[in-house]
């Protein structure tokens, strides 16, 4: 809602009080001001001119030489460009020297040869918004609608001299769609006067009943109908006031019969609609609900398919206008029309929500009757716009409106106690005091032993119960005085769940290891996937996708890491290793109706080199076995056991992909993407990882138990094995564990050798074991029966054969 | 004899002079003071002298000897330290070459602002509650004030998966889940971060997936001061003890009295510039008092609890804290965007 300041100035006193001081006020007690533009700003000698002769250009078929009165003795002579401009025209005239918005400057010009002394201005050049320019002007310059005396400064009659606050409101602050329910709140927060507009007409002899009926058949949706017969108007341009009173609301003058019906829009929040009677097709107004694909033409020139949800005004035969919302196109008013329908009209929201959200229109109509307007104010905005249509179209209006009228008009009483509120509130106000508060915004309140007895005007539908009561008297009171304390509940233990901490020990892991945390949208599309699962497999999909990239849930990370990593190459960043710690969303439905599985997962995607020590020469590239370092790494320090297990996955290298075995249970994959999948990516060798974490993050805190350190020495043995090269060192290195019982300390893997000194198909692979006897010092004797053990172990299960230096 | 004595210990003067290395110097020690040297020889033959001439003689000798010594010693130490010297000059390296970098990865802005909002809220006795991202249209709207066709519910916000699953639009479905689980029986006190989805075009500003964090207090004879007095705790340890505080009435439908919490602008310190379009206030986060029905949907009876809740957006803290323009580089994962965090 655009708010000129002037015109709020008609109903509440604004003295001593700036537009800025008014917004800051306005919005500290709860209709938030978004902005506060100075019309005008920056405009300097402005005046009106009188086009005293205006003749074609010598040189240049688009200009026109003008001779302008602007006040002074002598005229002065303008070239404008504007295909409307005409002898005898009041025109706003910016002077040489003067300024015009955005700070530009007004010289004296030679135009092919002509002299210029200054710029006869349109709309626009002042700064109006082209959409709130009169079609009339929008090409040309603005001529004034009444002669005003040249020489005299143009800001005023334009209304350039004003301010325009924007309200952002809240949906529950519909009251301030209209100058007056927003004169209520200023009045409210100022503690000063309402001042109402006071409808004058002189009513003929003739009654509306007498030219047309009116007939609700559909009352549930339409409580009140007012429709009032003025006659012999003459249509016609408004006068200037009424013009710049709209456009600073934002909203383009069209005739001065509408323009009147939106005023009164503006000014009481009653939407208006007037019909051209004479086009109106018969002498009945029929108001019912649409019948099923019920065609109609709206006054924009849509052709509309209504349903039985919506409501239309019809001349007993077709509908008329789209109640509430538009108007038919039949019967808009013209400039040669002479008898009018007034309507006035109380509709109620739901069926307006309706036809706006089918139909997709939103008017400034149907914005304030979805919202629910003021029931008391419905008749009186009739009144109100057939005393200025009277006054400024010449019309005369007919005695008293023919009506339907069921409208509950009833205000609203509510019982506060005001204990209750200072409870709420952790304040410490009387009861009179809030009385008080609450009769600044014209609530009527009666205080009786505590309680307040409070009676909502009507204008004010969004309070209905006393937690709204409890925020008008804050609001009002002001949210600055309420003190500051802390509540007084038993303390609390706060903190995080163990899963909520491993997760953070998981970020600080991988971080630590040199990857970025990546988050990468949730939304994605099954061909994205379709790399690493079929497409057919069930999937979580939006109803109404934006678009086709964010249609469904992802089921895994890894794409979208692969998107990052590809946005990365293609800016030349080859070296990048990203996870992302994110939820994955798996359905067993083909059709979805339970809420789908989610799961924490957390994937890795590498690529380019791991480590570079450019100087030095040194390069490491990421492979297989760097990312499987940093799962072990990160595995050991959430304190799960791992294992690998050789594995092919669609979409990744099929000699070079591992099942990841989290505490005994697969938990996920690790492996190089496939080239033709690195390539759908636009990638070189990439490694990726995906885990899911969910039972891991459940599972229990394993507690460190300290163990004494050995006091007796352990001895080493070191073994270097040929063996088959498909036999896997994991394989080896269970062999040596489990024969090596109960001496064995720890194996590890140090070297592997496949190559011209070893026989083809054949591989070299060293262990060093470590024994150990927690009790005593191992003799010779100790050792060698173990270790022949494990070597003769090793050569029945694995071949195994110690290889000769 | 004694002139002999002296003609060696004048030869020794010049020799260990002239000795460069203490290879030289161990020579000049074996052939002046060994057990075949001259001054042995000397001593040798002091037999023969007379016993006036021996003891002269002896003194001399020693005091040859020992003069030589000193001054083997002496230059035996000069070499050495010259040795040393040599050696660390040869060994000097350029200290301004690179170091071998330690890895180091990046906290993604948005986790370094859940994770300082989430110790400060745990500092302050709160727990940290997750929901699930796909919700049943009850949850996300219903329990919280939010009936079927109520206007404030914009059905094009919102991504349906069915009629009655969606994917949240807020983390404030977690408050009714988490005051179900508490079965009517306070205090509640919790926050929840998490992502959330909205229908929104994406451009700088708009996002169709941002993250949120969500907070309630649920128990009896909480008020609005209340809720005051904790974000004054909040303001402070999060935007920095200088920073002001005001709250605004707002609407909100699962809150009434509802606010918004604005703190004094930094760039200008409240004096109005573009980054707080001149108010001097920069509007951080909405609130109020838990509307009594969604208290009672969520199992709590409103006359004898009440509480307040509060919801600020992830990004919006993040671009406020780094500068940041668009809300896109959150979820491009462009490293250079990503690096520059971490030291976070
Ligand atoms: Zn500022």
């Amino acid at each position: 809602m655009l708010l000129s300041y002037k015109w709020l100035s008609e109903y509440v006193d604004l003295s001593g009080i700036t537009p800025e001081k008014l917004a800051e006020e306005l919005t500290l007690h709860g209709v938030e001001v978004d902005a506060v533009q100075e019309l005008g700003a920056g405009i300097t000698n402005l005046v009106v001119g009188r086009v005293v002769s205006c003749e074609q250009h010598p040189d240049a078929d688009k200009l026109k030489v003008c001779q302008v009165d602007v006040g002074e003795e002598e005229s002065v002579q303008i070239v404008c460009g504007a295909p409307n401009v005409a002898e005898g025209q009041s025109v706003a005239v910016a002077r040489v020297g003067g300024r015009l918005p955005g700070g530009m400057k007004i010289k004296r010009a030679k135009l092919r040869g002509q002299v210029s002394e200054g710029m006869i201005c349109s709309l626009q050049e002042l700064g109006f918004e082209g959409k709130v320019v009169p079609k009339k002007y929008s090409e040309g310059i603005f001529v004034f609608p009444e002669e005003v005396v040249p020489g005299t400064d143009a800001k005023e009659p334009l209304g350039l001299d004003d301010t325009v606050l924007e309200l952002d409101l809240t949906p529950n602050r519909s009251d301030c769609l209209s100058y007056l329910g927003a004169a209520y709140e200023a009045a409210a927060v100022l503690n000063r006067d309402v001042y109402m507009p006071e409808p004058r007409i002189v009513p003929a002899k003739d009654r509306t009943e007498e030219f047309v009926k009116v007939k609700v058949q559909a009352d549930e949706w339409n409580p009140y109908y007012g429709a009032t017969m003025i006659r012999g108007v003459q249509v016609s341009e408004s006068p200037l006031w009424l013009q710049t009173a709209l456009m600073a609301s934002g909203v383009r003058p069209l005739n001065n019969v509408v323009d009147i019906t939106n005023y009164v829009l503006l000014e009481y929040g009653q939407p208006l609609h007037a019909f051209d009677f004479d086009r109106f097709g018969s002498d009945e107004v029929v108001v019912r609900r649409a019948e099923q694909d019920e065609k109609m033409t709206t006054l924009d020139g849509e052709e509309r398919t209504l349903s039985a949800e919506h409501l239309v005004i019809t001349n007993g035969i077709r509908p008329t206008a789209l109640a509430g919302v538009m108007g038919g196109a039949d019967s808009e008013v013209e400039s040669a029309s002479e008898n009018l329908l007034l309507e006035s009209a109380y509709f109620k929201p739901e069926t307006v929500r309706k036809a706006q959200k089918d139909l997709g229109i939103r008017s400034d109509s149907s914005i304030r009757f979805e919202k629910g307007v003021d029931p008391n104010r419905v008749a009186s905005a009739g009144e109100r716009a057939a005393s200025l249509i009277q006054q400024l179209a010449g019309g005369v209006v007919l005695a008293d409106p023919v009506e339907h009228d069921t409208l509950n008009r009833d205000e609203l009483k509510l019982d506060v106690e005001a204990d209750r509120i200072n409870a709420s509130l952790g304040t410490d106000m009387s009861a009179a005091d809030m009385s008080a508060v609450l009769e600044r915004l014209r609530f009527g309140v009666k205080e009786k032993k505590g309680t307040l007895h409070v009676t909502v005007p009507t204008r004010r539908q969004d309070i209905s119960i006393e937690p709204d009561i409890v925020e008008e008297v804050a609001r009002l009171y002001g949210y600055d005085h309420i003190p500051v304390t802390l509540p007084n509940t038993p303390s609390t233990k706060g903190g995080l769940t163990t899963a909520q901490k491993r997760k953070r020990r998981i970020r600080r892991f991988l971080e630590g290891a040199g990857m970025h945390e990546a988050v990468s949208y949730s939304l994605t599309t099954a061909q994205k996937e379709a790399h690493f699962r079929s497409e057919e497999d069930p999937r979580v999909s939006v109803s109404l996708p934006m678009s086709e990239d964010r249609s469904s849930l992802r089921t895994t990370l890894i794409p979208h890491l692969l998107e990052a990593l590809s946005h990365n190459r293609n800016r030349n960043l080859y070296n990048v290793s990203l996870f992302e710690l994110g939820s994955v969303f798996h359905t067993a439905e083909t059709d979805v109706t339970k809420q789908p599985e989610e799961k924490t997962y957390l994937a890795g995607a590498f690529t380019g080199m791991w480590e570079t020590h450019e100087w030095q020469g040194e390069k490491k590239p990421v492979d297989f076995y760097v990312v499987k370092g940093v799962v072990e790494g990160l595995l050991a320090e959430l304190k799960a056991d791992v294992s690998f297990e050789k594995a092919e996955r669609r979409g990744l290298h099929p000699g070079r992909t591992a099942s990841v075995i989290i505490n005994n249970r697969p938990a996920g994959v690790i492996g190089q993407l496939h080239p033709e999948t690195a390539k759908a990516f636009s990638l070189a060798e990439t490694y990726v990882v995906e885990l899911d974490l969910d039972a891991l993050l459940q599972a229990e805190e394993k507690a460190v138990r300290y163990r004494p350190i050995p006091r007796y020495p352990a001895v080493d043995r070191d073994i270097a094995l040929v063996v088959d090269q498909a036999v896997s060192a994991a394989e080896l290195e269970g062999i040596i564990t489990e024969s090596g019982q109960p001496l064995l300390d720890r194996v590890h893997l140090f070297d592997l050798y496949e190559g011209e000194h070893i026989a083809p198909g054949k591989k070299s692979a060293a262990f060093s074991l470590r024994y150990l006897d927690r009790e005593k010092t191992l003799t010779e004797e100790d050792v060698a029966a173990v270790h022949g053990k494990v070597l003769d172990a090793l050569e029945k299960k694995a071949g195994a054969q110690l290889r000769q230096q | 004899m004694l002139e002999r004595l002296q003609e060696l210990h004048d030869e020794a003067v010049v020799k260990v002079a002239e000795a460069q290395d203490l290879d030289s110097l161990q020579q000049v020690r074996i052939s002046y003071l060994g057990k075949k040297g001259p001054i042995t020889e000397v001593m040798k033959g002091m037999g023969k002298l007379s016993n006036e001439e021996r003891p002269v003689v002896g003194a001399k000798a020693n005091e040859v000897r020992q003069s030589v010594q000193k001054l083997i010693e002496e230059k035996e130490r000069t070499l050495q330290q010259a040795a040393v010297q040599k050696q660390l000059a040869e060994e000097s390296i350029d200290v301004t070459l690179p170091g071998r970098p330690v890895a180091r990865g990046a906290r993604h802005p948005l986790t370094s602002v859940v994770e300082t909002i989430e110790d400060i809220f745990t500092g302050m006795g709160f727990q940290v509650a997750e929901g699930p991202e796909v919700e049943t249209d009850y949850y996300n709207f219903e329990s919280l004030n939010l009936p079927k066709h109520h206007p404030a519910r914009d059905m094009q916000d919102t991504f349906f998966v069915t009629p009655d699953l969606l994917l949240r639009t807020q983390t404030s479905p977690v408050q009714t889940r988490t005051m179900e689980k508490h079965e009517g029986k306070g205090p509640v006190k919790i926050i929840c971060p998490g992502k959330v989805y909205r229908r929104d075009e994406d451009d700088a500003t708009h996002s169709h997936q941002f993250m949120q964090i969500e907070g309630l207090v649920v128990d009896k004879g909480i008020r609005m001061s209340d809720l005051k007095g904790m974000f004054e705790a909040f303001v402070k340890s999060y935007f920095g003890e200088d920073r002001k505080m005001r709250l605004r009435p707002s609407f909100f439908p699962f809150t009434e009295p509802s606010a918004e919490l604005d703190v004094s602008c930094a760039m200008c310190g409240g004096e109005g510039c573009r980054t707080c379009k001149g108010t001097g206030w920069i509007e951080v986060l909405g609130s109020g008092m838990v509307h009594p029905n969604v208290l009672k949907m969520g199992g709590f009876d409103p006359e004898v609890y009440s509480g307040f809740a509060f919801g600020m957006g992830v990004e919006r803290f993040a671009m406020l804290k780094y500068g940041i323009d668009d809300i896109r580089h959150f979820y491009t994962n462009d490293t250079r965007f990503l690096e520059q965090f971490i030291r976070e």
